[in-house]
């Protein structure tokens, strides 16, 4: 056993304890300390009379001060509404062709827009709205829809080929080899036509004989010069921009199966002057019309 | 003296004897230091502090006051869970999406929890509402959001964008760290397990009825294929949504995943929903 000191004169009395001959004083606990414990008391009971707290028969108490986090967020939501009430019901009612005539209201929609852009269409467009394989970069002036405003306006508020708005642009490419309209050798044929409307076909032989396939069955849509029709979504096959891209595989895969891109109609979750601030915002990244 | 007022402690000396002990006779001259007089109770303190497993019992005895009065209220309190129209069980195949979501470990990076907040509301949609994981065993809510909150992604995209970004979240978006889930896809399952899953969770509470439960493995083929007669299934899940989600031939995990995602948070119809606002 460890030698225990001897007690000297006016040492504080011990509490009594003795642990294996180790004893404690009973010092009384800091004032500071005692103070601020009470203190945190009277704070506890104070707060659970100014807050929803105590637990009663079928509630709980509402607390004094009336609050809760639902009218907190209602109250917050309102402010910031109220704060761009004015600029947001101007964007909602101005001509859309209008807004860029109008330097506040265009330094409005592009920032505004370039939040919604981030939040809701970040995901598919990426970040920079450059796109990616099967969503449409929206930087470069190809468009599948149309580029002016009202057609930017009316794809984002619609959306496309989805099952939710029935005003959403929509059409469909026959899945030319899978429901057997083509067979094997014409989708090879007119892949290769397609390729060497913008590059070098894999076979320059069945790249010509593609030519005929093209427009016995493309060019209702894709019209005779292939540069598309934007009243039915139908790309550009004569640029080197591709959606799903412009390798052999790719466009086989395109004419075999078709491809049946989905956007969302945006007017069931954005207000009014939100999807015409992204519409201004996509409008002005450089392809707008 | 001193053995009458304190039996169990020899080493106090009687407080009388004492002259640095004032008692509250003294006051107000003085402020009382006396220990306190020993009584039967704080006698005891000795024999509870050395005897561990009674020290144990006590002190849990003692937490269980905190639990009674802070989770005993939830389970009978009116306005915990508000009842919401239009929240159902899940159905079969997203039952086993949701299982795919728990054995993944999505959880660990995506909440599914819209917190009453400005910023939560504007990105996310409508604050989650208790009831509308009523029927979560257990809940999805998590805790930490590496990837962004889950609880309304359902009809946010389409299936070819959750197709493409479980197969390589980088294509969709580059700046994403979530890993590839690819071999979902690959994975074709028969649900020969779906209805022992769903007794299990009537076992646990939620209202399955024996037509779901005799149903539940048709009704788990059926949601996958538009070809099939679907009808009874959407009768017994409102709103369910019908299609080959993965685009390939066989029900994989990959459809029941996003039969899953799809349906979280759109089952209640928020334009007629008042909230009280005693919450």
């Amino acid at each position: 056993m460890s030698k225990v000191p001897p007690k000297k004169a006016g040492d504080p009395e011990t509490t009594g304890h003795s642990w294996d001959g180790i004893e404690e004083f009973n010092n009384p606990l800091p004032r500071w300390w005692l103070w601020t414990f009470y203190a945190t008391i009277i704070w506890g009971l104070g707060y659970t009379i100014a807050y929803p707290a105590w637990p009663m028969i079928n509630e709980a108490t509402a607390g004094v001060l009336g609050y809760s986090t639902r009218n907190e967020l209602v109250e917050d939501l309102a402010r910031a509404e109220a704060a761009n009430a004015e600029i947001n019901a101007k964007l909602a009612s101005v001509d859309l062709a209008s807004i860029s005539e109008d330097p506040e209201l265009t330094q409005y929609a592009t920032s505004a827009g370039g939040a919604v852009f981030r939040t809701f269409c970040a995901q598919c467009h990426g970040s920079g709205a450059a796109g990616a394989k099967g969503y449409p970069n929206l930087l470069d002036d190809d468009w599948l829809w149309g580029g002016d405003i009202e057609s930017i306006h009316y794809t984002i508020s619609h959306g496309i080929r989805n099952e939710q708005d029935f005003d959403a642009r929509y059409s469909e490419m026959p899945a030319f080899g899978r429901d057997g309209i083509l067979d094997g050798e014409q989708v090879d044929q007119v892949v290769n036509y397609v390729m060497s409307l913008s590059g070098d076909p894999q076979d320059a032989a069945a790249a010509q004989a593609g030519e005929q396939v093209f427009a016995d069955n493309c060019v209702a849509c894709h019209g005779e010069d292939a540069r598309g029709n934007r009243d039915m979504g139908a790309p550009n096959l004569a640029d080197a921009i591709w959606l799903y891209g412009g390798d052999y595989d790719a466009l086989h895969e395109t004419v075999m199966n078709a491809r049946f891109g989905v956007m969302p109609p945006w007017s069931q979750n954005l207000s009014e002057a939100e999807i015409r601030a992204v519409a201004s915002y996509v409008h002005q990244l450089g392809g707008g019309e | 003296m001193s053995d009458e007022k304190t039996p169990n402690n020899p080493k106090i000396s009687d407080p009388e004897d004492d002259p640095k002990v004032s008692t509250l006779e003294d006051m107000p001259d003085e402020v009382p230091n006396e220990l306190p007089h020993h009584t039967w109770f704080l006698d005891k303190h000795k024999f509870i502090e050395t005897n561990a497993t009674l020290l144990l019992v006590l002190s849990f005895l003692v937490v269980t006051v905190g639990g009674i009065v802070e989770i005993a209220p939830l389970f009978y309190l009116q306005n915990t869970i508000e009842k919401v129209e239009g929240v159902r069980p899940y159905s079969p195949l997203e039952l086993t999406g949701r299982e795919v979501y728990i054995r993944e470990g999505c959880y660990v990076c995506h909440s599914q929890m819209i917190r009453p907040m400005r910023d939560e509301v504007e990105r996310y949609g409508h604050y989650s509402l208790a009831a509308e994981s009523m029927y979560d065993h257990p809940f999805q809510w998590g805790s930490k959001r590496t990837g962004p909150d889950l609880a309304r992604v359902g009809g946010r995209y389409s299936d070819d964008w959750h197709l493409d970004h479980l197969r390589d979240p980088q294509s969709v978006v580059p700046e994403s760290v979530m890993p590839k889930y690819g071999f979902l896809e690959n994975t074709i399952i028969e649900g020969e397990y779906v209805q022992e899953l769903m007794e299990t969770h009537q076992f646990v509470g939620v209202p399955y009825t024996e037509e779901m439960i005799v149903n539940a493995s048709a009704d788990f083929r059926a949601q996958a294929d538009p070809d099939s007669d679907y009808d009874g299934m959407l009768e017994r899940y409102p709103g369910a949504q019908v299609r080959n989600f993965d685009r390939q031939p066989g029900i994989s995990e990959a459809d029941a995943l996003i039969a899953y995602l799809q349906m979280l948070g759109t089952l209640v119809d928020f334009s007629t929903f008042t909230p009280d606002a005693s919450r």
